[in-house]
């Protein structure tokens, strides 16, 4: 079925599971997944209420082709009030899950309320409950997969779950699924937590059906995959280097930031990026990079499968972790790496595997880490905070002992927890925290690339290259190239890019599609999944409304105009050196320009002829 | 003159023997431009699909055709590649 038609509804305090009708007026306007879902949390939740307290709900949902034979057709995604941000959260996931839940019959599952005591959701088909997690709480990510599949016996099962860094109140704890799938920005995972729900298992065998138009759809996706294959991007150079390939084109354009951004530039790009990773190593003549992987129905696979060498000092004595798993995309090597100053690849593969196992996201606790190191530099704090660890830029040791002494509640770990904006607060230096909205930065400098700056300015979940990727045409040439340091056209660019995306983020589909598809690639292939109209123009409103929809909760939570600016580092402190050298972001140029490509009014309302012209 | 050059991901194969992982300084004639240069190292058009001098961006087509390269310049090149 393209959609299933039907919710879930769980209600951890009553500890009741009922299903529901989908309602077919609201999938006509917003799709699915992040549309929809966004939908009825905005119907059904205070924008205002506290996104740890029992009134605010946490939905799991699908797209309509999620589960089908499109390509990459197996995202799910997670949509809250986000803790990090206190802004609408969208976090997008793939792997298996997703799929696994539509196979059981359901488009979504809403959690309201909070259990007592802490549980996992049992899914299998129509039959839902909720069962005792006390044996899983203080358990990590891996662990609690582990022993759901023991308990169950079923290979097929698919696990989303949260890890010790969620239970221990980390304000970016994501929830992980297939061990090395995440929901990663913006604090799902702890919502999840707040909820005592520490996992959610399903297993489904009711596969797809009720396709609108069988014979379309088949003949649609077919000629997607076959643009995949062909083209240059999706078809060799994302499955053989993965997103990592970044590394050096970003570092060598001047738009790499280093060193929580004090620096653009870093040296010791070339050391963590994709080519490093594809290099035998001295010890035992094996790369890092394992193989590559696809997450369901996806016939690009850019994943990252990764060993890390078992004679390097953060895994030498652990045999658990000798053995390979998700491997580094590039902004968690960016944040974990460049943003922290360290070049020691394998020290942070083992770190990005503690952040998979422990459940959080790599890009907020690298730079928050990476904020911590610049206070620890200033000597704004001492070993006395960071529990004894000397915590300077590009110190491998010092990173991998902090990790460990974070993933299980040791010192500094409550700080780090709350990410860069409310540390660096708490220490009276608010300027070093490089957030939109409390969300740290991707791998991106708005200073270098002025597109992806006014991207993350006006970002509903705070700062993230995935609501707008301009980089794609900025940088990539992708569908056209504009120029890096031009502010003219960007507010139009950046509009295309977030509505483009949040209708791609609503069908089931992984945005990396879209260096290869257009809307006239996607529209057909919705179209004949989906009963309605599904054209492209049809589409593009689609994803215009969502985002509308989503800057009107944000707006009823309590955002203004202020709220879409960049930390002022990147507004005044000019670049030092590289091609990009004396630039800052020119966001003041542009933000005027992108509130009227929007019909918005000048202070950043939705005026009521543009929320009419959407049905909104 | 001498040039440096780099060559990235599924590009490093053309790079002529030398101990960097991407770069080379290499010989080349006075006048040459960028287009004759990438295609001295057997790059195709196709192939060459990001390229900078010295970090900055050159279209292909007339661009590089018509864009001499001097004493000292670093061309990157990279093939098709996206991430995210
Ligand atoms: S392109 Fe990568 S992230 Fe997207 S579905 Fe495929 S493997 Fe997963």
């Amino acid at each position: 079925m393209s959609w299933t038609r039907k919710i879930l509804r769980v209600d951890l305090s009553k500890g009741s599971c009922k299903s529901e009708p989908l309602n077919m007026e609201w999938a006509k306007l917003y799709l699915g997944q992040r549309g929809l879902a966004s939908k009825y949390l905005s119907e059904e939740v205070d924008p205002k209420c506290d996104a740890l307290g029992p009134d605010n709900k946490m939905i799991m949902a699908t797209g309509p082709l999620t589960g089908t034979m499109a390509s990459t057709g197996g995202r799910y995604s997670v949509i809250t009030k986000g803790p990090l941000t206190g802004a609408i959260a969208c976090s997008n996931s793939g792997g298996f899950f997703g799929a696994e839940l539509k196979y059981a019959g359901w488009d979504m599952i809403i959690f309201e309320g909070k259990s007592d005591k802490p549980v996992y959701l049992l899914v299998q088909d129509d039959k839902a409950e909720l069962r005792s997690a006390e044996h899983l709480w203080g358990k990590t990510a891996w662990a609690t997969d582990d022993s759901i599949h023991a308990t169950h016996q079923d290979p097929q099962m698919r696990v989303a779950c949260i890890g010790r860094t969620a239970e221990n109140g980390c304000l970016y704890a994501a929830i992980m699924n297939d061990r090395h799938r995440a929901a990663g920005r913006s604090g799902v995972g702890t919502v999840m937590a707040s909820k005592n729900l520490k996992a959610v298992a399903v297993r489904g065998t009711q596969g797809i059906g009720n396709v609108d138009d069988a014979e379309a759809f088949a003949s649609a996706t077919n000629d997607g995959k076959a643009v995949l294959a062909e083209n240059a991007v999706t078809g060799q150079g994302l499955p053989a280097y993965g997103t990592q390939v970044l590394m050096n084109v970003i570092n060598g354009v001047g738009g790499l930031p280093a060193r929580n951004m004090r620096d653009v530039g870093f040296e010791g790009a070339e050391h963590i990026s994709a080519e490093a990773m594809a290099e035998p190593r001295k010890s035992d003549g094996k790369p890092n990079l394992t193989t590559n992987g696809a997450c369901f129905g996806c016939t690009i696979a850019c994943g990252r499968i990764s060993t890390v060498d078992p004679t390097h000092f953060s895994v030498k004595d652990k045999p658990q972790y000798q053995g390979s798993s998700g491997g580094l995309e590039y902004e968690a090597a960016w944040s974990l790496g460049a943003d922290t100053g360290i070049d020691d690849l394998d020290a942070i593969t083992y770190v990005n595997f503690l952040c998979n196992e422990d459940g959080m996201d790599p890009i907020s606790y690298g730079a928050t880490v990476a904020a911590a190191m610049e206070m620890f530099e200033d000597g704004v704090i001492t070993t006395k905070e960071t529990g004894g660890i000397e915590l300077r830029f590009g110190d491998a040791k010092a990173f991998v002992a902090l990790t460990e002494q974070f993933v299980s509640g040791g010192a500094f770990s409550a700080d780090l927890g709350m990410g860069s904006k409310r540390l660096t607060e708490k220490y009276g230096k608010p300027d070093l925290s490089m957030t939109v909205k409390g969300q740290e930065f991707p791998a991106y400098d708005p200073r270098g690339i002025q597109g992806i700056g006014l991207n993350y300015a006006t970002s509903n979940r705070g700062a993230c290259h995935l609501r707008g990727y301009t980089i794609a045409s900025e940088v990539l040439g992708i569908p056209v190239k504009t120029e890096l340091n031009d502010t003219d056209g960007k507010a139009e660019l950046v509009k295309a890019f977030q509505d483009a995306t949040a209708l791609v983020d609503s069908a089931g589909l992984c945005i990396f599609t879209t260096f290869a598809w257009g809307m006239d690639n996607i529209a057909p292939q919705i179209d004949a999944a989906c009963e309605g109209d599904w054209s492209v123009e049809n589409c593009l409103e689609t994803g215009e409304r969502i985002w509308n929809m989503e800057r009107l909760f944000n707006e009823a939570a309590g955002f203004t105009a202020d709220d879409d600016k960049l930390p002022k580092r990147l507004l005044e402190e000019a670049i030092k050196h590289g091609p990009t050298k004396g630039q800052v972001s020119r966001l003041g140029e542009m933000l005027p320009k992108y509130y009227e490509a929007r019909g918005w009014t000048a202070d950043g309302k939705i005026p009521d002829e543009t929320r009419q012209r959407l049905s909104l | 003159m001498n040039l440096n050059i780099e060559f990235y991901a599924s590009l490093m194969k053309y790079l002529p023997p030398g101990k960097s992982r991407f770069r080379r300084e290499v010989k080349v004639d006075d006048d040459i431009t960028l287009s004759r240069l990438i295609s001295q190292f057997h790059i195709s058009e196709a192939e060459a699909h990001l390229v900078l001098v010295n970090g900055h961006f050159v279209n292909c087509g007339e661009d590089r055709a018509q864009r001499k390269l001097t004493e000292g310049d670093t061309v990157s090149i990279w093939p098709p590649v996206a991430g995210g």
